[in-house]
């Protein structure tokens, strides 16, 4: 373009056919990370919902059960505060939190920063969850094996249909809160079915995090997915 | 709301391509996005707008095509398109259906001033 007034002259019109996605960074970042997690021979696992589902809670009950057989570390997103990082130290594994300030999901880049400060020699298992938000985790893929999406009962079983690009990529969805399934109108099967269309494969466990229905399932998913991981 | 972040990774694979083409100026910028790629459109085009500002992007014009969502029947097997997130079958109403397009996040094309090459 001319300098000077800002004319064509000199200059001719390109157009180049990019065809990138404009999340390439990150996916080739989520490799790296998946390749890490490989060469420690970590099963990594993210944990997506919305705010208040459960995901912490269901956490502390899983180390307690999990930590005679596995080695677990845990990575924390949340926009603001080390509270969830706190409730999970205090369970005695490694917890790394990732404040994110006002960015709304984790991406490949967060968690690779996470990993190199990470102590990883020693784990099985490490769960990333992933900033409470039912809308934008799901787009940035981590470079985790697993996604499990957790929807509460008190939420409403409309969420799937409503929010469907957080189910499009889950391997596990987690039926929460199935204590207070009485006090709710939830339709557990309609969720299913909504959920289903957009991930034909998704699998189901219900669960309560404070009556320990589904707990069993839940862990035996999770040695089912290091055995495979192991060969 | 995670368009800002999806903008910033935009504008770096832009500033790449014409940095290889040698261009000082792009002027259109083509993307097609698909109805499950979790992000507005107009949204899209605010915070382009907002990160624009003193790149080689600075006048480009941001170009949303949309795609539609694709639809695999599984009552009467058709594939269709469709332009809403209704997981419906169109053609028989069924609701036995699978999605399998729609995520499409892409950039299509750049059109960018290039110097002469010599003649």
């Amino acid at each position: 373009m001319c300098q000077d007034c800002g004319c064509s002259a000199g200059s001719g019109r390109k157009i180049v056919e990019v065809q990138e996605s404009v999340l390439a960074s990150n996916t080739s970042k989520a490799r790296a990370n998946r390749e890490i997690l490989k060469q420690h021979g970590i099963l990594g696992m993210n944990l997506m919902s919305s705010p208040g589902s459960g995901k912490t809670l269901l956490l502390e009950k899983t180390i307690a059960r999990l930590r005679d057989r596995l080695s677990v570390g845990v990575i924390e997103g949340d926009l603001e505060t080390e509270r969830d990082a706190e409730r999970i130290r205090s369970t005695g594994v490694p917890v790394y939190q990732i404040v994110t300030g006002q960015t709304c999901h984790l991406d490949a880049f967060m968690l690779h920063d996470a990993l190199h400060r990470f102590p990883l020699d020693t784990l099985d298992l490490l769960f990333v969850e992933n900033v409470g938000n039912l809308v934008c985790p799901a787009t940035y893929e981590l470079g985790t094996h697993l996604n499990v999406v957790l929807l509460s009962t008190t939420e409403g079983d409309d969420k799937p249909a409503k929010y469907p690009v957080a189910f499009k990529n889950a391997d596990l969805m987690i039926l929460s809160k199935m204590d207070l399934l009485p006090q709710t109108d939830f339709d557990a099967a309609r969720a299913i079915r909504d959920a289903r269309i957009i991930r034909p494969s998704l699998e189901v466990i219900r669960l309560s995090a404070r009556s320990d229905e589904g707990l069993s399932e839940w862990l035996d998913y999770i040695d089912g997915a290091v055995q495979r991981l192991r060969g | 709301m995670h368009e800002f972040s999806i903008v910033q990774s935009l504008m770096n694979t832009i500033e790449e391509h014409a940095a290889r083409q040698d261009a000082q100026t792009v002027t259109r910028v083509v993307l097609r996005v698909g109805p499950l790629a979790g992000v507005v459109p107009h949204l899209l085009k605010t915070a382009f707008d907002t990160f624009k500002d003193r790149t080689v992007a600075e006048i480009a014009e941001l170009v949303i095509e949309m795609s539609p969502l694709e639809l695999n029947c599984r009552d009467c097997l058709q594939t269709s398109a469709t332009d809403t997130v209704r997981f419906k079958c169109p053609e028989c109403g069924s609701l036995n259906v699978e999605a399998c397009e729609g995520d499409a996040l892409m950039l299509e094309r750049l059109e960018m001033e290039v110097p002469d090459g010599p003649a």
